[in-house]
């Protein structure tokens, strides 16, 4: 079976790895870094993804994306009340927000699908294979709309994805395999733009979630916001200046806040340092550790909450928790670390990397789908509660949170008229009573045959699959035929918008490879055209006047190749060159061995 | 919309005697054909405990539980079938669905004895459902009282009176339901003793229907008594 690869595929960063005899490992970039920053910038002369758009973030913020994961799933009116925060323009369609770029619109999965596939890039660059395949993590409170856009991403990347898979139980993963632990832990996911919380019992081998909570909008991003605004007010006040209108800057006092965030884990006060605009000088702030946690003490504590849910779900109290592990970057704050442990009473481990323990456990759990590890098993469970709704807008629920996956029910439809030929089923999910207070997820029409009122009986079944996704079938009962069943997803798109976009990006990829190989080619035609050209002046006087004829002649040959665009020929011509130009590159060599020897006669003389 | 109607369907007991879907050789309610090794669907008959391989009792060790459920589940995960062929990936799929909701069935010993009053239904359909009198006007009278103190002032004399009184409700009904939890521990003794001697006289038949009986009416009070506690609990802490 073809490789698997594991990725995170974070708010901030994106990581992926791959197992390695046994041991799951990070797969570093030619730089030597393994996160790549989700970050995509178009830019005048193309798309530039990672390390290279953020620099983008302040010379082009109107065309930077970052934290898309933060609209995965979702529509507009979702995210209302943070537009104000992106510079990147907004808008919605069918149900899903677009993201106009250049001129052009993007889907989130189409944003995310670019750092998807500079991942897969970088995976086949280092282990000289296609790749295919992959698990790809999400947050555990992920609904199903999120899901099925962080799927659909992977698709448009080229991207088989064999698995999406919790973070915190991919976390899990990575732990057990290197603790070697029994009992039940307690993971705490507090990342770039999401919290989890996920109780699991590790016993034998087997992985087994007991409860999940969380906030799909609640991570670093916020706590960063937090400083900026509190660095807005103050710019106001003191200049009669609104830094909030001018893009550029927002962006840089963002990031100035992110960068003392993470200073004041280390350092108790740090110096804040904004340009501001139309050269009115800079704002210089101290900002004290203690200063930060008075400010962000209530975000810090939302995370409390779903804990002590997820506990009582669990049917277990703190005392039941062996080891609370930490992960995503946003544990690396003092005051996450002191709150987890009042809470669970008990030190948290943190001997892992927090930033690189989720894509590792991506890794092992695509070695368990390969079949390579065979003695460890996820048991994982849905983090919502999956219902339809019923008469009076009341959800009814047929799968309750915290069930193991796969999961699957079974509801028998009939018609309530006379020659009645379909009945409408509208799923949902979410934890309270009425309709319209929980996620819409889809609606479809079932067919019935025209018969009297409740004679038909059309059994549907829901079933959600072990990637949290979920398949609706039904069957009509009196002929016991299958019905296929078109869903339609409330915020997500449809499967025709995802196949264009697949065949959109390969269209893309093939540009982007073939440029790519363009591009390579030239350089290499250029590091042979300058070697050639020193070895002409060095050694010209070595060959005979026919043999540097024709390499000069070869010389032309590939330097007027290389001002086209046809790789072909400048492979071809570059071939032609190194076979010209043998006599030379031999003489040479024949020179500086001779040299060589006199230089040593000559040492050895005196 | 129309309102659903529950899914009924009988659940039989007995285990499916049937084909393999692949090589049509004879299975007999094992996981895996003996011949070609292809997973088989778990039947629409079998039941819970039947799917975990065990008696049907309502006495079980947790412990024993668990080890049948993670020894399936290593048997039937989607997770363990990506390289077989697509059948086999849907057999696993549905086993392993239908595993977990075994489990998380049995896993409780209430959801257990209801399960096992759905599936020994028949004998026992006429039993009410509705509470005895008296409980139902213990409950009543508790309604009331509740909306009463909820309503007033509650550091009022009368406020101070009502809380006191609820507690006191309170205290006694948490015993009720401590006895009742204690009957049905008995009762399942009683059913699995009965089981296990395998008599099938008009004795044991009278027998095994008093014991259904008795369950039910234990397991619809002690919902009615569980939510007034539930109530009270949220009302007076």
């Amino acid at each position: 079976m073809a490789r698997i690869v594991g990725i995170d595929l974070g708010t901030t960063n994106s990581l992926v790895a791959y197992m390695d005899k046994g041991v799951p490992r990070v797969i570093p970039g030619a730089d030597g870094r393994t996160m790549v920053p989700s970050v995509v910038a178009m830019t005048d002369h193309g798309l530039l993804v990672g390390d290279e758009a953020k620099d983008h973030l302040l010379r082009s913020p109107d065309r930077t994306v970052y934290s898309i994961k933060r609209f995965m799933g979702k529509s507009l009116a979702d995210v209302q009340g943070e537009l104000a925060y992106f510079p990147y323009t907004l808008t919605e369609q069918g149900g899903v927000i677009r993201i106009k770029l250049n001129g052009k619109t993007y889907s989130p999965p189409q944003i995310s699908a670019m750092i998807l596939k500079e991942l897969k890039r970088r995976a086949e660059a280092y282990l000289e294979e296609d790749i295919t395949k992959a698990v790809i993590t999400v947050p555990a409170y992920f609904n199903d709309s999120q899901r099925q856009a962080t799927k659909d991403a992977g698709l448009i990347a080229g991207l088989e994805v064999l698995r999406i898979i919790n973070e915190p139980t991919a976390a899990s993963l990575a732990y057990g395999l290197q603790e070697k632990t029994q009992g039940t832990i307690a993971v705490y996911d507090f990342g770039g733009g999401t919290f989890d919380i996920s109780i699991l019992k590790l016993k034998q081998g087997i992985f087994e979630v007991l409860a999940t909570n969380g906030d799909t909008h609640l991570g670093g991003d916020d706590i960063d916001r937090r400083i900026a605004d509190l660095l807005l007010d103050e710019i106001r006040s003191a200049y009669d200046l609104d830094l909030g209108l001018y893009p550029d800057h927002m962006q840089a006092l963002r990031l100035e806040a992110e960068r003392a965030k993470i200073r004041l884990s280390d350092e108790l006060k740090t110096l804040l340092t904004v340009e501001l605009p139309d050269g009115r000088g800079r704002f210089t702030r101290e900002l004290t550790r203690d200063q930060l946690e008075s400010l962000v003490a209530d975000i810090i504590e939302r995370t409390l909450a779903p804990c002590r849910s997820a506990l009582k779900d669990a049917g277990l109290t703190t005392e039941h928790i062996d080891e609370v592990v930490l992960v995503g970057g946003s544990t690396r704050m003092p005051l996450v670390r002191r709150r987890v442990q009042e809470l669970f009473g008990k030190q948290p481990h943190c001997h892992l990397n927090p930033d690189e323990v989720v894509a590792l456990g991506a890794a092992v759990q695509a070695d368990i789908l390969s079949g390579g590890t065979t003695d460890m098993l996820l048991l994982d469970v849905t983090p919502l509660s999956l219902g339809i709704e019923t008469m009076g807008g009341v959800m009814s629920c047929l799968i309750p949170r915290n069930t193991t996956i796969p999961a699957n029910a079974k509801e028998m439809f009939t018609t309530y008229a006379d020659g009645q030929t379909g009945v409408d089923i509208h799923i949902l999910q979410g934890e309270r009573e009425l309709a319209k207070d929980n996620r819409s997820l889809a609606r479809f029409r079932l067919k019935v045959p025209p018969l009297p009122a409740g004679v038909p009986r059309i059994e549907v079944t829901f079933l959600i699959d072990a990637n949290g996704i979920l398949h609706v079938t039904a069957k009509d009962m009196r002929t016991g035929r299958q019905q296929s069943i078109e869903v339609k997803p409330s915020y997500g798109l449809s499967e025709t918008e995802v196949e264009r976009m697949i065949e959109e990006s390969f269209k893309f990829a093939k540009e982007d490879v073939a440029s790519r190989k363009l591009i390579e080619a030239r350089l290499d035609a250029g590091s042979l055209l300058t070697a050639t050209e020193k070895s002409l002046s060095e050694g010209g006087h070595l060959v005979p006047d026919d043999v540097r004829t024709a390499v000069r002649a070869a010389v032309s040959a590939l330097a007027s190749a290389k001002e086209g665009d046809d790789v072909r020929a400048i492979r071809t011509r570059m071939a032609e060159l190194e076979q010209t130009a043998k006599p030379l590159s031999v003489a040479l060599m024949d020179d500086s061995l001779k040299r060589g020897l006199e230089g040593k006669k000559l040492s050895d003389v005196t | 919309m129309n309102q659903p109607t529950p899914s009924g369907g009988s659940r039989n007991v007995q285990m499916a005697r049937s084909m393999c879907w692949h090589c049509q050789s004879e299975v007999a309610g094992e996981y895996f054909c003996e011949r070609c090794v292809k997973v088989q669907p778990v039947s629409k008959e079998t039941d819970y405990f039947t799917c975990l391989g065990l008696p049907r009792r309502l006495t079980i060790d947790p412990a024993v539980l668990e080890a049948k459920y993670y020894e399936r589940s290593r048997a039937f995960h989607p997770d363990f079938y990506l390289n077989k062929t697509e059948a086999e990936q849907a057999i696993s799929l549905d086993n392993a669905a239908t595993l977990n909701t075994a489990y998380r069935t049995l896993r409780d010993p209430v959801q257990r004895a209801e399960y096992l009053l759905d599936l020994e239904a028949g004998s026992v359909k006429t039993i009410r459902t509705s509470p005895p009198a008296d409980l139902f006007e213990e409950i009543l009278e508790l309604q009331d009282t509740l909306d009463a103190y909820r309503a007033g002032d509650h550091s009022s004399e009368t406020g101070r009176r009502l809380r006191a009184r609820l507690e006191a409700e309170r205290g006694a009904l948490e015993r009720r339901q401590a006895e009742m939890e204690d009957e049905l521990q008995k009762l399942f003794v009683e059913w699995d003793a009965l089981q296990d001697r395998g008599e099938a006289d008009g004795h044991a038949r009278m027998e095994r229907d008093r014991l259904l009986r008795r369950m039910r009416e234990i397991l619809s009070n002690r919902t009615y008594v569980k939510n007034i506690v539930n109530d009270l609990v949220e009302t007076i802490g």
